[in-house]
């Protein structure tokens, strides 16, 4: 090979993009580059309420491997998560602690309701479970299943990390946030930060 | 090695008059306990002379329009000799309330606030008879026939709060003989 080779052999195909082909300039909006970091790093919030959980830990092992989407640091923390897995039955009796995790997460924050009976309440048309966790969060992707294959959370995944390319993140910005009403119960906020029913 | 039929038959001759003949169906004997203020003792006697170590389940039965309205019964086994035992007794709904067999098996304590949760069948006696799967302030017992299996709205701001849930006609149903699963298997179907 001789000292140019590269330069003129036309054999060589360049794989990838060369940054220095811009001078290591990158031409974007802060809207793009902000979301591009975001999505890339949705931290979840592992609801694990029942079956469901198990295969959310399907989803964090190494067969199906949720990191190759850069989620499979599972924060058992709120104040350090950026999507909650809501993963099985939510009960009357674990409806206001997921809410109050919730309320706990640091803005911005996302939902995924897992399964049939995060999204519907499912097969419990019964007198001890919540019919569906948007009663009580804005949930923004359902996954359909009983429970539903790795990969549907996976595509969930995704489409969320499609929602969050699109989002207008400096206008939201500059919005104030107030705590919102969610739902059709009208669980509120109370003056310490506690989540009431009123 | 004794049989359940055995082993029923001596409970029976321990308290003449109390506890009845035993009946047996399919090698699984049943007892009658014609008193239950006395199902401790009974039950003491079957664990201390009888062998009947283990309490396999303490469970409770709506014979709603009847009276006595409540039938507590308790599954015996004999870790030794291997045999099943079934104990029943009535509960009149007025009372409600029978002696707790937590101090003959420990395992009794959770299945017991269990039947007093889902039934409200007190037991007297119990070190800490509180709900165990519904929250405390809950004020029905859902598991009794007058229930609605939907549920009924109830109210206990900071703690829960519940809704009725959309039966739309009934619970998930299926009606024998049906050509195709849609007939089998209808979405809803109301109650007749």
């Amino acid at each position: 090979m001789s000292a140019n080779a590269d330069a003129s052999a036309p054999n060589v195909t360049e794989l990838g993009y060369n940054s220095k082909v811009e001078g290591e300039v990158v031409h974007t909006t802060v809207d793009a580059a902000l979301n591009w970091f975001r999505k890339n790093s949705l931290w979840p919030m592992p609801m694990g309420l029942a079956c469901c959980g198990i295969e959310l830990m399907a989803v964090g092992a190494s067969r199906f491997d949720i990191s190759r989407f850069g989620s499979e640091v599972m924060r058992f923390s709120p104040r350090q998560s950026d999507v909650m897995i809501v993963a099985g039955t939510v009960t009357y009796k674990m409806a206001l602690a997921v809410r109050r995790i919730y309320e706990q997460m640091a803005e911005p924050k996302w939902v995924i309701a897992m399964g049939a009976c995060a999204s519907t309440g499912g097969m419990y048309r019964s007198y001890a479970v919540l019919q569906g966790v948007d009663n009580i969060l804005p949930v923004d992707v359902y996954v359909a299943g009983c429970p539903p294959r790795p990969e549907a959370l996976l595509d969930a995944l995704i489409k969320l990390q499609g929602l969050v390319a699109k989002e207008r993140t400096i206008w939201n910005l500059k919005r104030d946030v107030a705590p919102a009403k969610y739902g059709s119960l009208g669980i509120e906020l109370g003056e310490k930060g506690e989540v009431v029913h009123p | 090695m004794p049989t359940p039929l055995e082993l029923a038959v001596r409970l029976q001759e321990a308290f003449p008059g109390l506890v009845s003949a035993p009946t047996e169906f399919r090698g699984e004997a049943t007892l009658k306990v014609a008193d239950a203020d006395r199902i401790a003792e009974v039950c003491a006697h079957a664990k201390k002379a009888l062998g009947f170590d283990m309490l396999l389940d303490l469970s409770s039965v709506d014979n709603y329009g009847a009276d006595p309205r409540w039938t507590v019964v308790y599954e015996l086994y004999g870790i030794g000799h291997g045999a099943h035992l079934r104990l029943k007794t009535d509960v009149g709904e007025e009372k409600s309330e029978l002696p707790t067999v937590s101090t003959v098996w420990r395992t009794a304590d959770w299945h017991e606030r269990e039947a007093y949760d889902m039934m409200g069948i007190r037991f007297a006696g119990h070190p800490d008879l509180r709900r165990i799967l519904m929250w405390e302030g809950y004020p029905y017992f859902p598991l009794r026939k007058d229930f609605p299996l939907a549920g009924k709205p109830t109210e206990l701001p900071d703690t829960a709060f519940t809704r009725t849930a959309p039966l739309e006609g009934g619970p998930f149903v299926t009606v024998a003989g049906g050509k195709d699963s849609m007939a089998r298997e209808p979405r809803a179907r109301t109650p007749e």
